[in-house]
């Protein structure tokens, strides 16, 4: 297991930067994962690390060495691929254990060493069919067996759940968690998909057209979204985002938009900057933060309901604003609760988020690093 | 099912026009068949009475024809693996660099091969090779052909590797592969089906020609098949039907031959992507 450390890295695909001057490291041990959309450069920085790409400038290191120029194989590394990459002409003792070929080892240690992996994995009654021959989420297993089968520094991971049916990928998702924790391998993974990154990461970084936006821990990530784009992308559904226009008097803050009450807000040295640079800031509620609430009452939204959807556990209840944005709330109960078209939502003042102008959270007074 | 009577006649009278029509085409396959057992054979379909391989034998006796037949067989065999060779590192040299401007080169080069191919330049190719000290020897008649087929191939190659993802060698390279490693070990044999159908296809071709080897070649024991049929013909100059036929049979042998194993080999399919 090493460290991966990017310093400066700048990727550029012709005019197109995928990954504009990134710099992070990732501790020994540590399973980070790259998310955000597609087109963010998560893949790009993944293929760098394995050294399918190279960066355009910057530098690479695996375990302090710089790797830059370093060739995939010469990098010690070991990666899943989002379609497998599964060889149609070798069966999957052969596929599992071809990177113990490549290294030179004997038949018998290749297979018997295959044998093993398979076996932790669930697929060991396979090893004579070819990969054809085998159901998707047996082909995923294939193919993390193969990158399990010799020690690695680094473990890559793209999108490897990606093709996966709802139920297989909660499943492999869940066994991923339990091989970090048994392994405790140092692992880059890259996903679009919020719940995969939250539920495996020890850190997040959160990626928006070539630059990471923010890289903390996934409670964090949660809690204290550095920006609308990363309170947009985490949680599901996301974060409900209202502009609104501040008001500034007896040193408290007014919130004001239409549909919403607000108590008067306490004012910080943060506030007081975002104030300086424009009067419209975005108020930020997560929909499981949201309640049905008394029309008038104070710290509530109103619209007229637009969506009631019922997902068993929780309610989906949405609701659409004079202006037309819509607010979601995650009511958590038991039966399918019965709305009127009129709809008032209500929320605790400790569970706002506010944002600049610019999108930038602004910090609590006295709030610390979680 | 109850057909009604329009119906049923309708049926019968289809049934028996494409029988007709499947005649017309089977008729010269059926003389194909049967001339070369036929003493008297003729133009004229007829079944052998009696059956004999007298043909054969006058045929194998024809130290010439069957020189010719080896012949051809080092050719299309030199051509094939020439061909094979090098339109499979080709393909993939193109397919997987990013050497700007690869496509325009495929085309330019896919749009001289029917010039190289094609009657139109035999002059210049005669000229090249009679440069070259090379009239008369196979390897000039490879070597034409090798020139001719190979970018047709490549583009055949380039556009079957362009299909299979990158990922294969990508893996290979990270569990730890040289490129070349990833290439023989993985990418060839993914590969292999793409480069069985230029093999056969260029094989076919080589085998088939008449034009190149008749220019290029003098002597008689350099001549393969396809120029040879040409020595069943009397003094007079009408064929020799029955010997014609025998040969013609011997000579297709081995284009049937080489069907029959590709298609029980591979079948003409290959593995493609795995889908998920």
């Amino acid at each position: 297991m090493a460290s991966v450390q990017f310093s400066n890295v700048t990727k550029t695909f012709g005019e197109f930067a995928a990954v504009s001057d990134v710099s992070f490291s990732i501790g020994d041990g540590e399973f980070v994962c790259l998310l955000g959309p597609s087109g963010c450069g998560k893949t790009t920085s993944l293929r760098m690390i394995a050294g399918l790409d190279t960066p355009s400038s910057g530098q690479v290191l695996i375990g302090g060495e710089d790797v830059t120029h370093f060739h995939p194989k010469d990098r010690q590394i070991s990666m899943v691929f989002q379609d497998y990459a599964l060889y149609p002409h070798m069966n999957l003792a052969d596929n599992i254990a071809y990177p113990l070929k490549v290294r030179g080892k004997s038949v018998s240690e290749r297979h018997g060493r295959a044998r093993e992996v398979a076996d932790v994995l669930k697929i060991g009654h396979l090893l004579d069919r070819l990969p054809s021959q085998i159901s998707g989420g047996q082909q995923q297993r294939t193919s993390l067996a193969r990158a399990l089968v010799y020690p690695s520094q680094v473990y890559l991971f793209d999108e490897p759940l990606s093709n996966l049916d709802a139920k297989l990928r909660l499943e492999a998702r869940g066994f991923l968690n339990h091989l970090q924790r048994d392994m405790g391998m140092t692992a880059v993974y890259v996903t679009h998909d919020q719940a995969e990154a939250m539920a495996l990461a020890t850190r997040i970084a959160v990626m928006d057209q070539g630059r990471i936006v923010q890289y903390a821990s996934p409670i964090e990530i949660y809690r204290r979204p550095a920006t609308t784009f990363v309170a947009n992308f985490v949680g599901n559904p996301p974060m409900n985002l209202v502009a609104v226009d501040a008001v500034q008097g007896d040193g408290q803050l007014q919130l004001r938009a239409d549909g919403v009450t607000l108590a008067g807000l306490a004012m910080s040295s943060g506030i007081g900057t975002a104030l300086g640079a424009g009067k419209t800031l975005t108020l930020g509620i997560r929909p499981e933060h949201l309640g049905i609430a008394e029309p008038g009452a104070a710290n509530t939204i109103s619209g007229k309901l637009f969506a009631n959807e019922n997902m068993g556990p929780e309610s989906l209840v949405t609701i659409e604003r004079a202006d037309g944005s819509r607010v979601t709330a995650r009511i958590f109960t038991d039966d399918h609760i019965a709305i009127d078209e009129a709809v008032t939502l209500g929320f605790a003042s400790g569970h706002v988020h506010l944002f600049d102008g610019a999108g930038a959270r602004i910090a609590a007074e006295g709030e610390t690093a979680l | 099912m109850k057909l009604t009577l329009p119906a049923f006649v309708g049926r019968i009278a289809f049934s028996a026009l494409a029988a007709l029509i499947g005649a017309a085409f089977a008729l010269p396959l059926l003389w194909f068949v049967f001339a070369p057992f036929n003493a008297r054979a003729e133009l004229g379909l007829a079944i052998p009475d009696p059956w004999t391989l007298g043909n054969f034998v006058t045929v194998f006796g024809n130290a010439f024809a069957v020189q010719a037949l080896w012949n051809s067989l080092i050719q299309s065999l030199g051509g094939v693996i020439l061909v094979g060779a090098a339109a499979t590192l080709a393909a993939y040299a193109l397919s997987r660099s990013s050497l700007p401007g690869k496509g325009t080169i495929t085309y330019i080069l896919l749009l001289f091969s029917s010039v190289v191919s094609g009657s139109a330049a035999m002059v210049p190719i005669f000229l090249i090779v009679s440069a070259a000290g090379l009239i008369d020897t196979h390897l000039a008649v490879i070597l034409t052909f090798a020139g001719g087929l190979l970018p047709t191939a490549m583009f055949i190659l380039r556009d079957f590797i362009d299909s299979i993802p990158k990922s294969y060698e990508e893996s290979a390279m990270v569990a730890g592969a040289s490129p070349v490693q990833a290439f023989f070990d993985v990418a060839l044999p993914v590969i292999r089906p793409g480069i069985v159908v230029v093999v056969v296809w260029s094989f076919v071709n080589i085998w088939g020609s008449f034009l190149i080897p008749f220019i290029l070649l003098r002597s008689d024991d350099q001549m393969p098949a396809s120029v040879a049929i040409y020595s069943f013909y009397s003094e007079a100059g009408t064929p020799i039907v029955t010997l014609l036929a025998a040969y013609s049979l011997i000579y297709s042998l081995p284009v049937i031959a080489l069907y029959l194993f590709v298609s029980w080999k591979f079948g003409f399919r290959f593995f493609g992507g795995i889908k998920a």
